[in-house]
């Protein structure tokens, strides 16, 4: 008799029943698309994070930094001697390359790797260096020798009697010309390739790093730079003084992403180079699951004083482009459009049940006054909004997944950049000055003090530490959001069946005797 | 058998108390049939929700056999509402989305009765009001006579002690309104069960054997 009284009653009122369904269908609708477009953009999130800081690392730990305690700091210094340099013809070639940690990169204790790795529930770390090779070389003019001048001081020789032109540097009039080199490097465990950097990247070509690596000059490059630098696996590059091998290049696992780096080499090296003997950047570490995040966080910060441990889930506020506006959209907007248009859809439903409850005054009467307890009356009403609401449940499952497939179709690409802290103020697009350097040494005056910077480096290093990246945005549309879809229509049927039902319960079965309307 | 002593039913009307009944004291013997007449607004529909278990009185008692309706809880009230007292109204109260059968068989419904006895004894019942070949018609595919047959088969599917009948043939024209009434009294005659019908007819008042007009709240024998 139920059902029976159900299906009739549903099928006798449909407009009633259309009306609210449809509510219902399409509050869950939008659910399921906003919760699965949210589900696609973490999972683009995570994406462009791996090709900064790799597969499966949970929480980074790097040192907060610290005010130089030197006067100079950590900025750039090149000092050359007076007999440096190869002259040839009046002009002196002068190059050295340094190999220092990045400007805002504070370093600390390799032992604190051992430290990390103690931490309950820690299943994985791995210490990595990262460090910026500036290579500085260029020419000047030759430098004279003569008593009657001021003599040689510094790089620059300036003429006091005004009787000689100047001569030689690359104009051939006295002036200068430098080039300014720049790239990162990262100095890494070649043995532990299951998290860090290295676990997000393909073999484009050569090897990786093998733990017989340790000690030795090899290096690995990003593959994009390598094409822009012109180099290629068997060549070699000057890190920090020393010629390195190549022996492997890699490419980043998502599409139009560098690589967390523009050059990996082996963390001894990476640190004797450096003179950071002994010292890491960057801890990544990963957790035995992911429920043990927050714990995690939490003792690594106690065991490790003065650091910052970062969750992927800090990490992703650090992802920018329309990555993070899609982001912000699905989680403000997104949020609330979907539960104000549910909370629509309840009240819509409540609405009519009661208004339905209210109609069928009588008829309910009746049912009492033939002996239907208020159980049985109000059973029955919460029965139809349930149903009503199942109905309208399945029919938003279809809308919504109707309206994922069309987004997949569609395959809205979104951009995100994700700025590893270890470079943040890295400055790009220092390149263009470098066209200075022709016009500003030709060495029309006389005094010949013309000079310029080639600064083609500054902008690789930059790419590399802002990595931007093009992600398609797939929505997935998992089982548990199609569970929390069904659960939703239930308890909005079930809202609107505790309504109408309160309402039929409180009804007299003397309205039985109502005469007709 | 009824027996009402001292009842007194008051509504509060907005700011104004309503004397629906006052002091009734009346009896109603097994098998008697009982025409109530009166007025619109002078009590009949209070005394017969009185009757009916459907409200209870402001004070006095009303006993049906042994229990008394006035003092039983709701749920007692349903119980015996569903086992021993058939209604019948003026709007036929069918269930407008079921059919003639259905409607029939929601009176079994709180009875606990199986499907299959459940389907069978409702069309007995359709059979015994004429309409053994409209059980699967709704009530909007049904006269008013036809309409207010299946009301009188929900009433009497259940098997109960008392049919209280409330303007069974307002909505009814003189031809149909006979049909109905000599149905009504065929049962009664046949089961044995009491009748009490409340109607402002008196063509139909005067078929009773025992007429009482309310005024005022207050019964009188006629």
């Amino acid at each position: 008799m139920f059902f029976t009284y159900l299906r009739r009653e549903l099928a006798g009122r449909r407009r009633q029943t259309a009306i609210i369904a449809t509510g219902m269908a399409l509050a869950i609708a939008l659910v399921i698309i906003v919760t699965s477009i949210s589900a696609g953009v973490k999972n683009a999130q995570a994406k462009v994070l791996e090709s900064v800081y790799g597969v499966g690392t949970d929480i980074t730990v790097t040192q907060t930094p610290t005010a130089p305690t030197t006067a100079n700091g950590g900025r750039q210094q090149f000092q050359f001697g007076s007999g440096e340099g190869q002259t040839t013809d009046g002009t002196t070639t002068v190059s050295r390359s340094r190999l220092t940690s990045g400007p805002g990169t504070a370093t600390f204790d390799a032992t604190e790797l051992a430290t990390v790795s103690g931490v309950k529930n820690v299943s994985a770390a791995a210490a990595t260096l990262s460090l910026r090779n500036v290579t500085f070389s260029g020419q000047l003019p030759q430098r004279r020798q003569s008593g009657t001048d001021t003599g040689a001081t510094g790089g620059q020789t300036a003429p006091t009697d005004g009787t000689q032109a100047p001569q030689g540097g690359p104009d051939g009039a006295g002036g200068s010309a430098f080039d300014v080199n720049s790239f990162t490097v990262l100095g890494l465990d070649p043995a532990a390739d299951a998290i860090g950097p290295l676990s997000a990247v393909t073999l484009a070509d050569g090897r990786s790093l093998a733990k017989s690596d340790d000690g030795k000059a090899v290096a690995v490059l990003d593959a994009d730079y390598a094409t822009s630098a012109s180099l290629a696996v068997g060549g070699t590059i000057d890190i920090g003084g020393t010629t390195f091998t190549i022996v492997g290049t890699v490419a980043s696992n998502t599409a139009d992403s560098a690589s967390a780096s523009n050059v990996y080499i082996p963390l001894d090296m990476a640190q004797s180079l450096s003179g950071e003997t002994g010292k890491v950047s960057t801890v990544y570490v990963k957790a035995a699951s992911s429920t043990d995040i927050d714990q995690v966080q939490a003792d690594i910060q106690k065991a490790v004083p003065n650091s910052t441990v970062s969750t992927q889930a800090d990490l992703a506020s650090s992802v920018s482009g329309s990555l993070a506006t899609a982001s912000s959209l699905v989680a403000g907007l997104g949020l609330w459009l979907s539960i104000a248009v549910l909370a629509a859809a309840f009240l819509i439903a409540i609405l009519f049940t009661i208004s339905g409850v209210t109609r069928r005054t009588r008829e309910f009467g009746t049912l009492k006054a033939i002996g239907w307890s208020n159980r049985r009356v109000v059973g029955q009403v919460a029965g139809e909004s349930v149903v009503q609401g199942l109905i309208g449940g399945v029919l938003g499952i279809v809308i919504g997944i109707v309206g994922v497939v069309i987004i997949n179709v569609i395959q809205p690409t979104l951009t995100g950049g994700a700025s590893q802290s270890s470079f943040a103020g890295g400055r790009g697009g220092a390149g263009g000055t470098g066209a200075a350097a022709g016009t500003g040494s030709t060495g029309e005056s006389t005094r010949g003090t013309g000079g310029g910077f080639s600064g083609r480096g500054f902008g690789e290093a930059a790419r590399a530490a802002a990595a931007t990246t093009n992600v398609v945005l797939n929505a997935p549309v998992t089982l548990s959001i199609l569970v929390i879809a069904v659960a939703l229509a239930v308890l909005g049927g079930l809202l609107a069946g505790a309504f109408g039902g309160w309402r039929a319960a409180r009804l007299r079965p003397a309205e039985a005797l109502r005469s007709v309307a | 058998m009824y027996t009402l002593s001292n009842v007194s039913k008051t509504y509060k009307q907005s700011s104004r108390t309503v004397h629906a009944l006052t002091d009734v004291n009346l009896s109603i013997g097994d098998g008697q049939h009982v025409a109530i007449q009166g007025p619109t607004g002078g009590g009949k529909s209070t005394l017969l929700q009185m009757l009916g278990g459907l409200d209870r009185p402001s004070s006095g008692t009303v006993m049906l056999g042994d229990a008394e309706l006035s003092r039983l809880p709701d749920r007692r009230l349903a119980g015996i509402r569903a086992k021993e007292i058939g209604f019948v109204f003026q709007g036929f109260n069918l269930i407008p989305t079921l059919t003639a059968q259905q409607n029939v068989e929601t009176a079994l419904e709180p009875l606990g009765i199986s499907g299959e006895q459940r389907s069978k004894r409702a069309a007995d019942a359709l059979a015994s009001v004429g309409l053994a070949d409209r059980g699967s018609h709704l009530p909007s595919e049904l006269s008013g006579g036809q309409q207010q047959r299946v009301a009188i088969a929900r009433a009497l599917v259940k098997e109960p002690d008392v049919l209280l009948a409330d303007e069974p043939t307002g909505n009814l024209d003189e031809e149909t309104r006979d049909e109905i009434m000599e149905l009504l009294e065929g049962m009664h005659r046949d089961r044995g069960l009491t009748l009490v019908v409340v109607t402002h007819d008196s063509s139909i008042a005067r078929r009773a054997e025992r007429r009482l007009v309310i005024k005022h709240g207050a019964v009188k024998e006629v």
